[in-house]
């Protein structure tokens, strides 16, 4: 496993949803050289010092990770006084986060250390915009839904303008490699509905691998909460980066030593 | 867990902020995942006036059982506080009446 400890890592600007320009977290190993792009999609909460914290490990494994800030239309504000005000106007567009995590996507590419390759990994909100973007998206090569809820919708009536479409019912059109990680004490999504999208998954002989961890509930990896469980989040890590190896050719080129 | 859940109340008061009072209109109250607290789940509300945009809110996070035990004092205030306001006025009303 190498480790790029020489790293450089800002806010960007990016074209976002219908050309929008918005700031995103961008974070690469400064060594000359190719690498493969992550985009992490946040959470409910927001864009937030958690969020950064991911973009710079990706980065310290040796992707060129970025992470879009989705509320970025809702001000200047601090980041947790946006994710508020998004949960009072009851969430963002599914449509505009995927015009976002396509900016995204667009802004690795046509980076000077682009390898060709781009993952994407999302938390919570974000690990349900993976799964939809897995479905919806081209040009994704491995995608990591951590612990997202909705994926399943239960009750009709929770459909709406925003999110039309439960990511479940979209799953014949997934076109990459998929790893889930959950917790099996998680209300949302609960195991049972983990149960039930990995046996569409599988009824639709898709390419995944789902992760279950007991003793954990939502948002496990999260450091910056109670829920934070030490073991079953460097276990989970463990998978996830040996999932982007595999698909990424995460074993980055790169020209000079550091 | 992660929802878009929101129960909204107009109100009429003040809330003091980082840019000193202002003027409230809306209290926005939900149980989820907190911003700044490290519990799992907060019942969170935000104060803050719509009527002026909404752009600045003056945020709280509380435990479940903290945010029950306030509402138990918050009656118990206006209990006592609305007793305690009006027994002057009844007591000029007997000194009149007994002048």
């Amino acid at each position: 496993m190498t480790h790029y400890r020489a790293l450089q890592a800002e806010t960007v600007k990016f074209r976002g949803h219908n050309g929008d320009q918005g700031e995103a977290y961008y974070a690469r190993p400064i060594a000359a050289g190719k690498y493969p792009g992550i985009v992490v999609i946040h959470h409910l909460p927001g864009w937030d010092e958690w969020t950064m914290e991911v973009v710079r490990k990706l980065a310290h494994h040796g992707y060129a990770a970025i992470s879009p800030h989705l509320y970025f239309r809702e001000g200047s504000e601090s980041p947790d006084d946006l994710g508020a005000r998004v949960r009072v106007a009851g969430g963002v567009a599914d449509a505009q986060v995927m015009g976002d995590v396509a900016g995204a996507m667009a802004y690795l590419r046509v980076q000077p250390n682009a390898k060709g390759k781009i993952g994407m990994i999302g938390f919570c909100s974000g690990g349900r915009h993976t799964y939809l973007a897995a479905c919806t998206l081209s040009g994704i090569d491995a995608a990591v839904d951590c612990w997202g809820g909705n994926v399943i919708v239960d009750n009709p009536k929770d459909l709406n303008d925003k999110r039309p479409v439960a990511p479940i019912d979209l799953t014949e059109k997934l076109n990459c490699p998929l790893l889930g990680i959950f917790g099996n004490d998680d209300a949302n999504p609960t195991a049972d509905q983990v149960n039930r999208t990995e046996a569409v998954l599988k009824r639709l002989g898709k390419n995944y691998e789902f992760h279950r961890y007991n003793g954990a509930g939502h948002a496990f990896f999260n450091t910056w909460r109670d829920a934070y469980r030490p073991e079953q989040a460097l276990d989970g890590w463990k998978k996830v980066f040996a999932f982007f190896a595999r698909h990424l050719a995460s074993s980055a080129t790169r020209i000079a030593a550091e | 867990m992660c929802s878009y859940i929101v129960e909204k109340t107009a109100l009429v008061g003040s809330a003091k902020g980082r840019k000193g009072w202002m003027r409230i209109d809306t209290a926005n109250v939900y149980f989820d995942h907190p911003y700044y607290s490290t519990l799992d789940h907060v019942l969170a509300i935000d104060f803050t006036n719509e009527g002026e945009g909404g752009r600045d809110r003056v945020a709280v996070e509380l435990s479940a059982d903290s945010a029950r035990a306030l509402v138990t004092r918050i009656l118990a205030a206006l209990a006592s506080g609305e007793a305690a306001h009006s027994a002057p006025a009844q007591a000029a009303t007997d000194s009149a009446a007994a002048a």
